[in-house]
């Protein structure tokens, strides 16, 4: 931690509290109420929270440094979950060996298609990366079904060899004993908090993330990479070899899917290949630029963001809608909810492609440069000379 | 006590208050089982594609389930339940609590679909999942039921698998399978076509593909047929010219697609448009055959399903008085008749609400234990029975045929012969859904 800077630092710090009370951060409405409808404390939410949180921030690491832009990343996600879940079929239903294994796997596997991707770059990098993962989804799909169990997708079953697994072992997904599962639910008034110890282990993952993240941001290694992406042409007429720098950001980002991957495995004990589909690596384009490309607390929001939205407002259905607005006269009611029905359910695509569109048009930084114009309008104009220097340091990325 | 300030008096209060309202600390182990209802509802949690290639399934199936919550409530006409042969639904809810649902996308991922039963389970205290319009989705849901200790009632899902190899103890099928398609379909075909046919198979390349395909040939070579080629699609194919061609110089003279949804749409009208329909190979007239039917891929397919044999799971103009008051009661309300996923659907959570009742519990290893063994009738589907051993439902099955004169377009295809169950039944190890194990039911918590 010393070895933060002090801004680092508190950024750090923020993260690190926010995570640590999340179930009451996100459940700020009592249960009952109509609101409770948009409360995000539930184990399964957080933990993906947390798990697309790393997930971006690793995409960043590539594509907010050196402006490299994979279009192929749920590959590695993937790659890693499959990895874990063979790990839970084979030795044991402890979480170490499956997370070791797909970071380790993910990290090979990046190796292999970033050496050949990067020999490209811009657009067709791009592609070259979404066709790997493309061919990726599509080996999982049907060819490879006996190690990925195809659509059904790879799931741990009663028969497996599960080497490792003494008579009194637990049967769900632990570490060295303490269940994933397991969850205190606080009850405070009309309130219920839940802590889950799952969200937890995937909490303290995605705080070493973030760690390891600053450092890179903050390193020679990282200024290296935004020379590249600068104007990697330069960067090659002094002299010098930028291969092996957007290889190992590339290794790096990948190792990251992995842990992600690995983590959804140890939550949810399953892998399915259409994590690896296309639409799935475009998801975590769009986190990245949502929450703001190149910054460090960006892509963590933006992660959450999207989540939200999958979560919360595709579980909004006519019904819920109607208690809400029964107050109304039934025209003006029926009138509402036509109008919102196509928002909120099925239509909670739209409700986020509008966010989507809005975001990048009026806010290019996303997020943390919304977060940043309100921090500006509250601290008022007294630093307008350091105005320009904190612009420069948010720069997103193009 | 000169120094009692108004600030000192505000402070006090406010402590006092803290400490009155502080907080009660309770764990999920005063339960017997997951989310037991507490107060006067109970939710279910109905799991729909609503987006993605099967979001028309999954919108039919939402309406149904609307519907059997109403009924379950006491609303509406009734339905089902005035011809169901059990009589333990009251109309008054389940176990005298109200009905309440929840709704989620699938989007016809696993992933998404465990995602949205998580939260389902996790948030809205659902004590019964149900739903999925493909059989991956609907083992992976099975899956996390049975780990959470829910019920999981299958909506739509034909693969062998869901019953087969990944049964699981808290998970319940109404739908038919693959090999019940077969058995009943092998007798029609080989009273149509004869029994020197040679079969050429277009399959989709994934686990439910898979296992129709081996359910057909072997039903098929039973009646003496020759399986000339199995060429396996790729799930994403919208295209199939380049596999329909091959089919004319392959000395076959039937041609089976092993697909669904949009797949079979596409492949069908391909081989139509390519004229196999048209041609005489071996002197016989060259044949097409879809396995799984539905009202919903016969109407995409438009004229080209007239006179193509499959089965379906039921259909809507059968004339039972379950058929009828469902199709009455469900017309009423949204003004077209129900589709085969509606039907399995809305069966489905009569099945869980009425097995709850007989139980008199929630509990999951009650339920189950009541659905066990469990024989009915007057669902549509004649006498029917939840086989104890695998969790799958025993019934008649239907060879539909694409009509030649619709006359609306829900009215595409024509029943050609109600299967009797006895002929598609077969034992608890048969090598297609062998290697599974249902393990123990699960109440959670």
């Amino acid at each position: 931690m010393k070895h933060l800077s002090k801004t680092d630092k508190s950024t750090f710090i923020l993260v690190a509290i926010l995570a640590l009370l999340a179930p009451f951060i996100l459940n700020p409405f009592p249960e009952g109420s109509a609101m409770a409808q948009f409360n995000a404390g539930y184990p399964d939410l957080m933990q993906r929270f947390a798990i697309f949180g790393i997930l971006a921030i690793g995409f960043n690491i590539l594509f907010g440094l050196t402006g490299y832009l994979s279009f192929g990343h749920a590959a590695f996600l993937g790659v890693g979950s499959y990895s874990a879940v063979w790990m839970f079929k084979l030795l044991s239903m402890n979480i170490v060996p499956a997370i070791i294994l797909s970071v380790i796997v993910a990290g090979v596997f990046s190796l292999l298609i970033g050496f050949i991707c990067l020999r490209r770059s811009g657009i067709y990098f791009s592609i070259l990366t979404l066709m790997f993962a493309q061919m990726s989804y599509s080996l999982a799909y049907s060819v490879l079904t006996p190690l990925t169990n195809g659509e059904t997708g790879l799931q741990v079953y009663n028969d497996d060899p599960q080497y490792l697994m003494g008579p009194n072992s637990s049967e769900v997904t632990n570490l060295f004993g303490l269940e994933m599962r397991s969850t205190f639910t606080l009850d405070v008034g009309p309130w219920a908090f839940q802590f889950n110890l799952g969200y937890y282990v995937c909490a303290l993952f995605l705080l070493l993330a973030f760690y390891i993240a600053i450092r890179i941001f903050r390193s020679p290694f990282g200024l290296m990479l935004r020379a590249i992406k600068t104007n990697q042409t330069r960067l090659n007429y002094t002299g010098l070899n930028s291969r092996p720098y957007t290889l190992a950001a590339f290794v790096i980002s990948g190792m990251y899917a992995g842990l992600a991957g690995g983590l959804m495995a140890s939550m949810d004990p399953l892998a399915g290949a259409e994590r690896m589909y296309w639409t799935a690596s475009g998801e975590i384009v769009l986190m990245t630029i949502l929450g703001g490309v190149g910054t460090l607390l960006g892509p963590v929001l933006g992660a959450g963001f999207i989540k939200y939205f999958e979560n919360i407002f595709s579980k909004i259905n006519d019904t819920v809608l109607h208690t809400w607005f029964s107050i109304l006269p039934d025209g003006l009611e029926n009138a509402i909810v036509w109008v919102l029905h196509f928002f909120v359910g099925k239509g909670w695509h739209l409700t986020l492609g509008l966010l989507f569109m809005m975001i990048v048009i009026f806010l290019p930084g996303g997020l943390m440069e919304g977060g940043q114009k309100i921090m500006n309008k509250i601290r008022g104009k007294k630093k307008n000379d350091k105005d320009g220097g904190a612009k420069a340091a948010a720069t997103p990325a193009e | 006590m000169s120094n009692l300030t108004r600030r000192g008096l505000l402070k006090s209060g406010a402590v006092m208050g803290a400490g009155l309202a502080a907080p009660t600390f309770f764990t999920n182990m005063a339960h017997a089982y997951t989310n037991a209802p507490t107060g006067s509802s109970v939710t279910l949690g109905f799991n729909v594609p609503q987006t993605g290639p099967y979001a028309d399934e999954g919108a039919d199936e939402l309406r149904a389930y609307e519907l059997a919550v109403e009924h379950l409530n006491g609303g509406g006409d009734g339905g089902m339940m005035n011809t169901f042969s059990s009589k333990a639904l009251k109309g008054n809810g389940i176990l005298g609590k109200k009905v309440e649902f929840v709704t989620g996308d699938t989007q016809t991922k696993s992933d998404a679909a465990r995602a949205s039963a998580k939260s389902m389970i996790e948030k809205d205290g659902a004590v019964m999942i149900t739903g999925g319009s493909s059989s991956g989705v609907a083992i992976a849901v099975q899956g996390l039921c049975q780990e959470a200790g829910v019920i999981f009632m299958a909506g739509l899902t034909h693969s062998n698998d869901t019953t087969g190899k990944d049964k699981k103890a808290n998970g319940f099928r109404h739908f038919f399978n693959g090999y019940m398609s077969g058995a009943a379909l092998a007798p029609v075909l080989e009273a149509r076509y004869g029994n020197d046919r040679n079969a050429y198979h277009l399959t989709a390349d994934y686990t439910w593909g898979w296992t129709q395909q081996e359910s057909i040939q072997q039903a098929t070579e039973g009646k003496g047929w020759n399986t000339v080629n199995n060429v396996l699609t790729p799930l994403a194919t919208t295209d199939f010219s380049s596999y329909v061609a091959p089919v004319l110089n392959s000395g076959a003279d039937v041609l089976v697609l092993n697909h669904y949804g949009g797949n079979m749409i596409n492949s069908l009208t391909s081989a139509v448009q390519f004229g196999l329909r048209d041609k005489v190979v071996n002197n016989k007239n060259f044949e097409i055959v879809v396995p799984l039917y539905s009202r919903l891929m016969a109407r995409g397919a438009g004229e080209n399903v007239k006179g193509i044999f499959g089965s379906t799971n039921w259909h809507w103009s059968l004339t039972d008085d379950g058929t009828k008051a469902f199709v009455k009661s469900f017309g009423e309300k949204y003004g077209f008749p129900p589709s085969q996923a509606a039907h399995t659907t809305y069966v489905q959570t009569l099945l869980y609400a009425d097995a709850c009742e007989r139980s008199g519990t929630f509990n999951p290893c009650g339920v189950a234990e009541a659905l066990e063994g469990f024989k009915f009738d007057g669902m549509g589907n004649g006498p029917t029975e939840y086989r104890a051993e695998d969790h799958q439902c025993f019934k008649d099955v239907l060879v539909v045929k694409g009509k030649e004169n619709p006359t609306s377009e829900f009215d595409v295809l024509e029943v050609v012969e109600v299967t009797p169950r006895a002929q598609v039944e077969y034992p608890v190890d048969h090598p297609m859904f062998a290697g599974g194990d249902l393990g123990k039911c699960n109440p959670g918590a």
